[in-house]
């Protein structure tokens, strides 16, 4: 039995309604657990003076520099005594979740006992940057939290200017839209500059998430510095047996309305025998037609992965999307997949270099200019990576001469 | 002597085969095709014959353990003993026979999870956390989203949206929440007020004057001590200063206020990704279930519903019709606010003639 529960008539009122109520299992856990009777406490004071009450510190374990978000009660009473006493404490440990955020159910199940035995019982699946939060922990029990979840093969997640935690999406493991293998990707980057998540020291944060093909659910695209995007070089596939079926069963002109005049760049044309003509040059791998008609439609053999740097929001110069630098790369073989690490850590190393403090990977190319940081990488530029040329005429083309010869070598050997 | 500590294993991000369902193992990186035969349920079929039936379910995201034990219970009674979570926390259960998913469904509906939240429908609200936990929060973000899924209720167990609509919620402008076809986020209205007795001491003050976006902070000395200050003429009000220096409060109970902003889009189906764009300002931050908000984001979809096409998403949808028309059927005030002078904001007036009457 805990100590008595607070009056919170603010909270209580987001225990009715349809939709699972999170104060409902904070006063569930609060029944035995003092320092979730205190936390009541602190949000419902929340709730009623509209400001927060939490300021970090220093909070770590043996080893690491980062990966504990410490917070520590700001509410105090006038001799400067928390008011919630039990919940003055209250950190968060990120761990890095499997890739896809797969699990069996015993996992589950450990990581329930370890935090119901060092922390206050609540886990959250998963904060914004895909990391488990086991939200709630004394400052003493925050190292054997950790070793209880580390032995169990889960290491600890970034925070701070770090190399945060990654994210992929189902892909491989359930879905035929997957044009390489997400979870080895995301994988490889993380695990090849671990370093710069648990100790962090990087202008800020460095962010890599994976998307098995261009509908990005990871949104990676405005989400992370290194966002990887399946796509396709070849033909997508058409199974015209199946495209007969779903016009028979849909009807023409839904198909012409929600398949064929939705593509952005007309390539698709309805036969007149039912059959689909795709015009596949002028496709751009944008998904909508493959998302409509799954069974008929599907991504071509040639897979590989699109790569974008600079996704972020806001802070400090306005949202960005990531841009193209990898227009196309195979990832199938060991060998692509030692290219995407070495790629992840000259990234990393270029931006350590060059980026200044507090600025992303974004706001840094914004500020030295793409062709810079290709150079920097030792990236051959590529039209696929503009919307359009330059429409100013400010920049000094005395090299015009070399460059043009370099494209045409390029061209060349291919 | 004392024990040498433990020191981690350095592990990284873990290996995903122990993790996955059977059938998902065996399967990975062959799958043919795939289609939902009712909302909440996915079915996916292999090369090999194999096939898989997904059930999806709305959770409250900060889960307490014996929630969690709940699902592992139904997941280890109804399903195959795997789980996953999707980005906006849904849980998923995974069955290698149909005749399977219904009593799933019926065991999550009577335990109080809601099965949707696939195609065409209001998924799960991503969000960030708020009053519980963060350092720097203006509201909270997990008691406004559980009073809007509360009225969104119908459009997750229900695919009749014209496409897929993914709602974030954030507790300040930095936007942990992320880009969403609508987002609410807290605006501040007010510059932050300083406590100039602790600035010295708590900050870092070069760094914080770097931190702004457009250099209103500058240092000085107040009674004595050395501090900073804020041209208020140049203050945007956005809040950047206040994490790397806690004494220039930025929250303020009446003037931060809720903003709602949509069009924002990651995939990049048929029109590239696009950012949201803001619509609503002024909304007030209404503990405990935020009345306006949820009004304002209701009326919205009810129009989106109305009148888009099928597959438009709102931004592609507000797009087709023009902002003018966006704005009539909507009701809701245009204003000054929602002409962009940020920097590259010329990309955001209409440099054209065509004009919607």
């Amino acid at each position: 039995m805990a100590k008595p529960m607070h009056d919170t008539p603010m909270l209580d009122q987001l225990e009715s309604g349809v939709w699972p109520s999170f104060v409902s299992g904070l006063k569930r856990l609060a029944k035995d657990n003092d320092m979730m009777v205190d936390l009541l406490g602190q949000l419902e004071t929340s709730y009623e003076t509209k400001k927060g009450y939490w300021k970090g510190g220093t909070v770590g374990v043996i080893g690491y520099g980062g990966g504990v978000i410490p917070r520590f009660t700001e509410l105090k009473d006038e001799n400067n005594k928390p008011k919630f006493p039990a919940a003055a404490e209250f950190h968060t440990l990120r761990i890095m979740p499997p890739p896809g955020m797969h699990y069996d159910t015993n996992t589950i199940r450990e990581f329930c006992d370890i935090w119901e035995k060092f922390g206050s019982g609540l886990i959250a699946f998963h904060g914004q940057s895909g990391d488990i939060m086991f939200q709630g922990c004394t400052t003493d029990n925050v190292q054997p939290a950790f070793d209880a979840l580390n032995q169990m093969g889960f290491d600890m997640g970034g925070a701070g200017p770090a190399v945060r935690t990654g994210m992929s999406c189902v892909g491989s493991a359930r879905c035929e839209q997957s044009c390489y293998d997400e979870a080895r990707a995301m994988r490889t980057c993380v695990n090849a500059n671990l370093d710069d998540m648990h100790r962090p020291a990087l202008p800020y944060k460095l962010k890599f998430k994976a998307s098995g093909c261009p509908n990005d659910c990871m949104n990676s695209i405005q989400r992370a510095d290194v966002s990887m995007i399946g796509t396709w070089r070849d033909d997508m596939k058409v199974d015209q047996a199946e495209v007969q079926a779903f016009v028979a069963k849909k009807g023409r002109k839904h198909v012409i309305d929600n398949v064929i005049t939705r593509c952005p760049t007309q390539a698709l044309s309805l036969n007149d025998d039912d059959t689909l003509a795709v015009d596949n040059p002028n496709c751009v791998r944008c998904m909508h037609c493959i998302n409509v008609m799954t069974k008929a439609l599907s991504p071509g053999d040639d897979r590989g992965v699109s790569i974008l740097v600079g996704g972020k929001r806001t802070l400090k110069i306005g949202d960005l999307m990531g841009t193209v630098i990898i227009p196309f790369h195979k990832l199938e073989s060991d060998e692509d997949f030692e290219w995407l690490e070495e790629l992840s850590t000259e990234i990393l190393e270029f931006f350590a270099e060059n980026a200044l403090e507090h600025e992303r990977t974004g706001e840094m190319i914004e500020r030295i200019g793409l062709t810079n940081f290709l150079e920097g990488l030792g990236l051959e530029i590529d039209p696929n990576m503009i919307n359009q040329p330059r429409t100013n005429p400010y920049i000094r083309t005395d090299g015009w001469d070399d460059e043009a010869a370099k494209w045409k070598e390029r061209q060349a050997a291919q | 002597m004392a024990e040498a500590p433990r020191m981690p294993d350095e592990t990284g991000v873990p290996e995903i085969e122990p993790y996955l369902h059977p059938v998902l193992k065996k399967n990975y990186g062959n799958w043919k095709w795939h289609d939902r035969p009712r909302p909440g349920v996915l079915h996916h079929v292999a090369h090999s014959g194999d096939e898989v039936w997904t059930v999806r379910a709305g959770t409250q995201r900060q889960m307490d353990v014996y929630t969690i034990r709940k699902l592992m219970d139904i997941a280890d009674d109804f399903a195959e003993g795997y789980v996953r979570f999707t980005i906006r926390s849904n849980i998923e259960f995974m069955v290698s026979e149909e005749s399977k998913v219904q009593p799933l469904i019926d065991k999550l509906l009577a335990e109080g999870f809601p099965v949707g939240g696939t195609g065409n429908s209001v998924s799960m609200i991503s969000h960030t956390q708020g009053w519980l936990h963060c350092d720097i929060p203006a509201t909270d973000a997990s008691g406004a989203v559980k009073a809007l899924m509360d009225e969104l209720h119908e459009e997750f167990i229900r695919e009749e949206m014209p496409n897929r609509v993914r709602l974030t919620t954030s507790c300040c402008q930095i936007n942990c929440g992320g880009q969403g076809d609508i987002a609410i986020n807290i605006q501040h209205t007010k510059p932050p007020k300083i406590n100039h007795d602790q600035v010295g001491n708590v900050c870092e003050r070069p760094s914080v004057v770097a931190r702004c976006p457009v250099a209103a902070i500058r240092p000085a000395v107040v009674n004595g001590k050395p501090t900073l200050e804020v041209d208020e003429r140049k203050c945007i009000c956005c809040g950047a200063c206040f994490p790397p220096c806690p004494p220039m409060q930025i929250n303020d109970p009446e003037h931060s206020k809720f903003a709602i902003w949509v069009g924002g889009k990651n995939s990049n189906a048929r029109s590239k990704p696009t950012f949201h764009k803001l619509v609503a300002a002024g909304i007030p931050n209404n503990p405990p279930r935020w009345p306006e908000v949820s009004a304002i984001v209701k009326n919205i979809l009810r129009v989106y519903k109305e009148d888009a096409k099928d597959y438009e998403r709102i931004g592609e949808w507000a797009e087709r019709i023009g902002w003018p028309r966006f704005f009539e059927k909507t009701g809701l005030p245009f204003t000054k606010y929602h002409i962009d002078n940020w920097r590259g904001s010329r990309a955001n007036l209409n440099a054209s003639a065509h004009i919607r009457f």
